[in-house]
């Protein structure tokens, strides 16, 4: 019982940082990083 | 049951099998998903993103990267390290690899600490201060799903030169050989000693609700669970460690019922 009282801020905290990067366009630029062949992850650059 | 949900998870992500005669990657909106696994956005199947390949480009923008964080802890919070164990692609290539009949080779416990290293320096440090996604460039899996497809000219002939043409990449094909060798020797030997996804999830194993609890009164320290545990801790000493992947091989061996799985 006592963890929840650090478990259940901390679960918001990381909620709360999901939409908030969402609202800051970051799910956008996931997308437009991701939608691009990464060049240093097959070995060009 | 393990092994069929990693190979499910395994094509569930990457299911983009229009790669194969489109001849590009999956540019959907799944794509907007980092799932805390480790499997590169570069594969021409992948239809999820790698959080790693995010959080660093977050970082050589120098934007604090609130959505994978967020991510890292929601899941984290809730899981652990959950997501290696049953998930994780290379995980399972790992576990598979290792089932090759060899003399084994036991890890010493200080070696595990070198992927909190490679966490700060390849994916923080190096990036923030050159611009440069550094562990993109190094990273095994991105050759093995993204380099090697490409190179045998699954996207096409002019990236197929170019790769060939690259020292970039042998360098990291030679690195992809590393690990696999090392693979079958050492249990686990990338996710213990590499994978700083692994370093940052396995920092909520001892706070998250999915947890292992070893009943002491039922626990005869027999040591089938240790020596099970693809990750080598001591279950009925430290049952929350940080390198526990939750893969329960060691409740399935315990023939005492003294590992117990709660969520809590």
């Amino acid at each position: 019982m006592k963890r929840l009282f650090y478990i259940i801020p901390l679960v918001l905290l990381f909620i709360s940082l999901i939409f908030w990067g969402a609202g800051r366009g970051e799910l956008g630029e996931t997308l437009a990083k991701a939608s691009v062949i990464c060049l240093s992850c097959i070995g060009i650059e | 049951m393990r092994r069929i949900i990693q190979l499910f998870y395994l094509v569930l992500s990457n299911s983009f099998f229009a790669a194969l005669w489109r001849r590009t990657i999956y540019q959907g909106s799944m794509k907007t998903i980092c799932v805390p696994v480790l499997n590169c956005y570069a594969c021409p199947l992948a239809r999820t993103s790698c959080p790693i390949g995010i959080l660093q480009h977050f970082i050589t923008t120098r934007t604090f990267p609130h959505y994978v964080i967020g991510v890292f802890g929601t899941l984290g919070m809730f899981l652990g390290r959950w997501t290696c164990g049953w998930l994780c692609p290379f995980g399972f290539l790992h576990d598979l690899l290792y089932k090759i009949k060899s003399r084994k080779i036991k890890l010493k416990r200080g070696f595990t600490l070198s992927k909190y290293a490679v966490l700060v320096i390849l994916v923080i440090i190096i990036p923030f201060i050159t611009f440069e996604t550094w562990f993109c460039k190094l990273c095994p899996q991105g050759t093995l799903e993204g380099g090697i497809p490409i190179a045998l000219g699954f996207l096409g002939e002019e990236l197929k030169s170019q790769i060939l043409s690259s020292p970039l990449f042998y360098l990291k094909a030679s690195i992809l050989i590393a690990v696999i060798l090392l693979s079958i020797f050492i249990k686990r030997f990338f996710c213990r000693t590499i994978c700083p996804l692994g370093a940052i999830l396995g920092l909520f194993n001892r706070i998250s609700l999915l947890r292992l609890r070893v009943d002491e009164s039922k626990c005869d320290k027999c040591g089938r669970c240790i020596s099970i545990c693809p990750v080598d801790i001591n279950i009925y000493e430290d049952p929350n460690s940080p390198e526990c992947i939750r893969c329960m091989e060691c409740r399935k061996v315990c023939n005492r019922d003294a590992i117990k799985l709660e969520l809590r």
